[in-house]
C-alpha cells in the first residue's frame, strides 16, 4: 500500500482572490486533508475485506446465491460494521470539511465581496443576468454538502460559496490537484494538445465552469482562442472572473448562461465544448437538453469532451458499482447515481458525435505540487482518485 | 455569532445515519471534531515553542504564570464559542432538519426528483 502524506495548505498557490486563512485555519485544513487521506487509503479497503470475508460469504450461505445488482450489495454492506464506521467517518468528514471552510469565509464575507469587485474592475469579463433563473436542478439539492451549493448569495456581490469551495477542493483532494487546484484542466488541455497537435480551435466553451479552475489551463495551452465559461451561479463566476484577472488570464469570459437554453450563442459557433465533472450536477431531464444545446452550439468538425465519473458497464463488479453509488447518496449528489446507468454513446449521439466517432479514455491528473512522487500506478478510489475519465468525440 | 452558525449549517436533504444506534454516531461526530481541535492546537503550540525556543524569549514559568486581561479574557472566550459550535455541529444540524423539513427529505427521494428535471 502506497500512502502518500499531503503537502501543507500553504502549498497552495495564493492568489489574491483567495479567502484570508488564520494560522488555526490552516492548521484545521492541514489536519482534515490527512484525515481524509488516512481514512480514505488505510480504513477504506476495509469495505472489500469485509465483503470478500463476510458480506458475500454469507449472503451466499443465506440465498443460495451471489448478488444481482447494486442495491443487494448495498442492503448487505450497510449491516456490516466495517462498512458502517468507514461510512460514518467518511460523512462526518465531508461536513467538517464544509464547516471548517464556511467559518472561514463567512466571517470574511464583506472583504471577500469587496475585493472581487475591485479584480473584477471593469467587468470586461463577467456578465451576469440580474434575472436568471436558476435551474430547478440545482436548487433542489446543495451538491457535495456545500450549504447553498452555488448559487446561494448571502450579499449582493457574495464569492463566499465560491471561496468556499476553491480551497476545499485541497482538503477533499490532499492536494491532488495541483498549486491552484486545476489537475484535471491541466490533464484535459495537455492530453488535447498531444493527442491532436494540429487542432487550432478559434472559439472555446466551457459548461459548469464553476470558478474557471479547469478552464484557466485550456485558456493558457491555447492562447489564440476565445474562451468562453459559462455556469448558473454567480458566487461561483464572480470568484472565477476576479481570481483570473488576479493570475493574469485575461482571454477567458465568464458567463451567466443556462446550458440548456443558450440562446446567447449562435448555431455552430465553438470547435470546443467541453464539461469537467459537472453532467452529474445536472438532472434526468435536463442533461438530454443540454446535449441539444451542445449539438446546435458545436460547429462541424469540433470536438466535444467531457470529464466525468464512468458509466456503470457489465464489466463492472456490483460491488465496485455499489461504492460508486456512495457518494449519489450520502455525499448529496444524488443524479451521479441515475446518470450511471446513462450511455455516455447515447449522450455524444445527441451532440452530434457518431457513434463510430465515441472515445473514451483515462487522462491523469496532472499535480504540480508533486510530480517526482505520483505513482503510476495509483489505484483506483472509486472515483476519487486522480485519474480522470473522458468520454467524447468528433462532430462531423 | 452569525458566522459561527452558518459555518454550521446544514445541508440540503435527510442525513443519513450509518451505525444502529445514532446516538452513537452522534458521539463519533462530536469526537471526531475534538480529535480535529486537538491537532490545530497541537500544531499551533508546535509553532509557538520553535520560534520561542529560536529567540530564547519566553520561559515555562511565565507560560505557567499567565493571567489574561480583559481584551485577551473576551477573546479567549469567543473563541471558546467557535469552538462549542465545532464540537456540536451535527446537533445544530439535526436541530435544522426538524426545523426545515422541507430541505430534509431522504436522497433517493431528492435523486428521483432530479431524475425528472
Amino acid at each position: 500500500m502506497s500512502y502518500q502524506i499531503p503537502p501543507v495548505f500553504t502549498k497552495l498557490h495564493r492568489h489574491d482572490m483567495m479567502p484570508a486563512f488564520d494560522h488555526d485555519e490552516r492548521a484545521r485544513y492541514n489536519f482534515l486533508a490527512n484525515l481524509n487521506r488516512f481514512i480514505s487509503t488505510v480504513i477504506a479497503p476495509g469495505n472489500k475485506i469485509a465483503y470478500d470475508n463476510r458480506v458475500e460469504p454469507n449472503f451466499v450461505q443465506e440465498n443460495g446465491r451471489t448478488f444481482q445488482n447494486r442495491h443487494e450489495v448495498q442492503a448487505a454492506m450497510s449491516q456490516d460494521p466495517m462498512y458502517q464506521t468507514w461510512a460514518a467517518l467518511r460523512r462526518c468528514t465531508m461536513e467538517m470539511r464544509q464547516q471548517a471552510g464556511r467559518s472561514v469565509v463567512m466571517r470574511q464575507a464583506e472583504d471577500l465581496a469587496e475585493k472581487a469587485q475591485k479584480w473584477i474592475g471593469d467587468g470586461k469579463n463577467l456578465v451576469l443576468k440580474p434575472d436568471f433563473q436558476v435551474p430547478a436542478y440545482l436548487r433542489h439539492v446543495d451538491n457535495h454538502l456545500m450549504p447553498g451549493s452555488y448559487h446561494t448569495e448571502y450579499m449582493e456581490g457574495d464569492v463566499a460559496n465560491a471561496g468556499n469551495y476553491d480551497t476545499g477542493l485541497f482538503v477533499t483532494t490532499g492536494g491532488m490537484l495541483g498549486r491552484l487546484t486545476d489537475g484535471g484542466g491541466k490533464a484535459i488541455a495537455h492530453w488535447v494538445k498531444e493527442t491532436y497537435p494540429d487542432f487550432q480551435p478559434k472559439r472555446i466553451l466551457d459548461i459548469g465552469c464553476g470558478l474557471g479552475h479547469n478552464v484557466l489551463p485550456i485558456a493558457e495551452m491555447y492562447p489564440n482562442a476565445e474562451i468562453i465559461a459559462i455556469d448558473a451561479g454567480a458566487p461561483m463566476l464572480r470568484y472565477g472572473a476576479a481570481r483570473a484577472n488576479a493570475l493574469g488570464v485575461k482571454k477567458v469570459t465568464f458567463m451567466q448562461v443556462d446550458a440548456e437554453n443558450m440562446a446567447e450563442f449562435a448555431d455552430h459557433s465553438f470547435d470546443w465544448v467541453q464539461t469537467t465533472m459537472f453532467l452529474h450536477e445536472t438532472g434526468g431531464k435536463a442533461i438530454h437538453r443540454i446535449f441539444r444545446e451542445i449539438n446546435r452550439v458545436l460547429a462541424p468538425g469540433g470536438l466535444n469532451l467531457h470529464i466525468e465519473q464512468p458509466q456503470y458497464t457489465p464489466e463492472m463488479s456490483y460491488y465496485e458499482q455499489f461504492m460508486r453509488d456512495w457518494d449519489a447518496y450520502y455525499n448529496a449528489e444524488p443524479y451521479w447515481g441515475h446518470m450511471h446507468d446513462l450511455q455516455p454513446e447515447d449522450l455524444m449521439e445527441a451532440a452530434g458525435v457518431p457513434r463510430a466517432n465515441f472515445m473514451q479514455v483515462g487522462v491523469k491528473a496532472i499535480n504540480d505540487l508533486d510530480e517526482k512522487k505520483q505513482d503510476a500506478n495509483v489505484k483506483e478510489d472509486y472515483g476519487r482518485s486522480p485519474i480522470w475519465n473522458v468520454f467524447g468525440g468528433w462532430k462531423p | 455569532m452569525n458566522d459561527i452558525l452558518m459555518a454550521g449549517n446544514k445541508a440540503k436533504g435527510e442525513r443519513p445515519y450509518f451505525l444502529e444506534d445514532p446516538a452513537v454516531e452522534r458521539v463519533l461526530n462530536i469526537t471526531m471534531a475534538v480529535a480535529t481541535e486537538l491537532a490545530v492546537t497541537r500544531e499551533r503550540l508546535d509553532t509557538l515553542e520553535r520560534i520561542l525556543a529560536e529567540k530564547g524569549l519566553v520561559s515555562r514559568e511565565e507560560i505557567e504564570a499567565y493571567s489574561p486581561d480583559e481584551e485577551a479574557a473576551e477573546a479567549r472566550q469567543l473563541w471558546h464559542a467557535r469552538y462549542s459550535a465545532r464540537l456540536l455541529r451535527i446537533v445544530q444540524q439535526e436541530l435544522e432538519a426538524i426545523a426545515q423539513p422541507e430541505n430534509n427529505k431522504p436522497m433517493h427521494q431528492i435523486a428521483d426528483e432530479i431524475n425528472e428535471m
